[in-house]
């Protein structure tokens, strides 16, 4: 969900990580559709033209059979891996995980990732120039949903010339997504991996959504969602980002990474000055969010998630698996207590009512949600083994 | 479950009680060795539940399905008679509620596969009378202090609960070693016992779908 933040004394240091990796990635684009024509949304409209940027590791085999579809999770975007130029100061998201010898290994499998539909990292969003007006669309782009994301992913996949994934995977929204992906297309989809995900959002994952959007038209800037050109919403931003961030961590993780301890005192000066290191943490956190993320995108992506609701379409959860064909992997955190194992549990239980290939892992692990981003070790020997099941049987 | 247990316990007895192609749920499933080979000889549809995260990983890695969890939960998330087979491998004896999973197994299974150590095998018992020492032995390697088995009982324990349980029997095999036994004396003999009982729904289910037909 967030970039990886390192918590706890042995926290991971992907961006440093030496050795294996596959280097400089150039970003792609394609562009599909025209006004009032493209995508069929969830809403009933046709949206066009829609631009996707995507990026891909690895080699593409000759009979096509060996792409794997990452998802990216709410703030997170095309880039999983590698570095864009020699200077670059950052790597790509899911750094540990994609590269030759890891996880998503790229010397075996090619790797696709898209910026999803309504973001701000390169595909088609509220902040890009609607060609009707000239100017930003802002809150005329159409409310889209998580099957509509997929829909844009399913349209990229097509234009490739890949019928088939050997797996989806994502965390967090990006779970949604692989749901989406498996039960909307069961004969597009080999396996499923969904991390730290759900099949619907809890009301305690809505109600922190909706203060995270409360934040942002807060902000007198935000000014209807007609900032673009001129200075953002960057508070109600930042704070929003904050609260998303609580939500990320755990209490465990908080108490490792941060204690009680000050910022630049020792003892309290009894007056407002004095910082906690937890304070700072989270400042610094919504202060960087702000240069690379659009308030309007965070409106509209938190929204697709409260929507989310597998089972809706087809009459309740169990309906929509029944369509699934695919194998999954469902791994879940225990101290995630945004997207809580019980809910991984729900639908692991609706998928082997079904009579479906699932395997279900609960790690313990003390990062909160971020755990997907962050305990790499485990989930690599999980999801490398996993595919390996995968890879060549389709 | 480790290594030195299992070289006294062959899965192909285990195998060779299930039916073909039928439904497997395999309580405890460890690294599913047993599984793996159910769904290789006998085409079933299996499925596992283990607690250790490296036991998983290993069914993974063999393509199983496999779920996390713990037996002591119980098995209320199961459908009823939605298994033809549930077994629990030498696993009865570390469980906290043993009566409630059996209750539960024979809910789930129509047939439910039971394996323990005896411990009325014969050294079990010469240790206790004579060295006055908890018994170690090859089945059960333990001492008292690091024993996971908190659950020990006897082949005619176990029988005594399947008559409270109203669970009949429809199988047994009693092996010393690995050496399938027989015999009246099997209470005495027998390292370790497998019985397949009839489920509280199997029975029934048969029934209903002949009078169907």
């Amino acid at each position: 969900m967030a970039e990886p933040v390192r918590v706890g004394p042995d926290g991971p240091e992907n961006d440093d990580r030496a050795g294996d990796d596959i280097g400089i990635v150039t970003p792609q684009e394609y562009t599909f559709g025209s006004v009032g024509k493209g995508v069929r949304l969830d809403s009933g409209k046709d949206f066009g033209p829609v631009t996707v940027r995507y990026e891909t590791y690895g080699e593409l085999n000759e009979d096509r059979s060996n792409v794997i579809l990452v998802v990216h999770a709410f703030s997170g975007d095309a880039h999983v891996a590698g570095l864009h130029t020699p200077e670059d100061r950052h790597r790509g998201w899911w750094d540990a995980m994609v590269g030759p010898g890891k996880a998503f290994d790229t010397r075996k499998y090619f790797i696709l990732c898209s910026n999803v539909l309504g973001g701000c990292q390169g595909t088609t969003g509220p902040g890009s120039i609607n060609p009707e007006t000239g100017a930003p669309y802002a809150l005329t782009f159409p409310v889209i949903t998580i099957h509509d994301m997929v829909e844009v992913q399913r349209i990229l996949l097509d234009y490739l010339g890949i019928e088939r994934v050997m797996a989806v995977v994502g965390g967090s929204m990006g779970g949604m997504q692989a749901l989406d992906w498996a039960v909307s297309y069961p004969d597009r989809v080999q396996a499923a991996i969904v991390l730290a995900s759900t099949a619907r959002l809890t009301a305690q994952g809505i109600a922190f959504n909706a203060v995270g959007r409360n934040a942002i038209t807060s902000d007198v800037l935000w000014n209807n969602g007609e900032y673009y050109g001129k200075e953002p919403p960057a508070r109600g931003l930042s704070i929003a980002r904050m609260v998303g961030h609580i939500t990320y961590l755990s209490d465990e993780s908080m108490g490792l990474k941060f204690g009680r301890k000050l910022r630049e005192r020792a003892q309290y000066g009894f007056d407002f000055n004095d910082q906690f290191e937890v304070e700072s943490y989270l400042e610094y956190q919504g202060g960087k969010f702000v240069d690379r993320f659009d308030a309007n995108s965070y409106i509209y992506l938190s929204k697709a998630m409260d929507y989310y609701d597998l089972g809706e379409r087809y009459g309740g959860l169990d309906a929509a698996f029944a369509r699934c064909d695919s194998k999954f992997l469902v791994v879940s955190f225990t101290s995630d207590w945004l997207y809580p194992s019980y809910q991984s549990k729900e639908m692991v239980f609706s998928l082997m009512r079904n009579g479906k290939d699932v395997s279900y892992i609960e790690l313990n692990c003390p990062f909160g949600h971020d755990s997907f981003l962050l305990e790499t070790d485990r989930q690599t020997g999980i999801l490398a083994s996993f595919l390996e099941t995968v890879y060549g049987r389709g | 479950m480790d290594a030195a247990d299992r070289q006294h316990f062959r899965y192909e007895d285990i195998v060779d009680l299930v039916e073909p192609e039928s439904r497997v749920l395999d309580l405890g499933c460890g690294d599913g060795e047993l599984l793996d080979k159910l769904i290789r000889d006998k085409k079933v549809r299996g499925r596992g539940v283990e607690i250790e995260e490296e036991m998983i990983r290993a069914c993974v890695s063999k393509g199983l399905s496999v779920f996390q969890g713990n037996l002591d939960e119980g098995l209320k998330d199961y459908g009823t008679a939605s298994y033809d087979y549930v077994i629990l491998n030498q696993t009865l004896q570390v469980v906290h509620n043993p009566v409630l999973l059996m209750r539960e197994m024979l809910r789930v299974g129509r047939r439910v596969i039971v394996s323990f150590p005896n411990f009325a095998y014969w050294r079990n018992r010469l240790q206790l009378l004579f060295l006055g020492r908890m018994p170690v032995t090859g089945t059960l390697p333990y001492e008292w202090y690091n024993t996971p088995n908190i659950h020990l009982c006897t082949r005619r324990d176990f029988l005594t609960l399947c008559r409270e349980l109203g669970a009949p029997v429809r199988q047994e095999i009693s092996v010393k070693r690995s050496k399938p036994i027989g015999g009246p004396v099997r209470n005495l003999r027998a390292t370790e016992v497998c019985f397949v009982l009839e489920g509280q729904t199997g029975a029934r289910l048969d029934e209903y779908r002949h009078n169907l037909l």
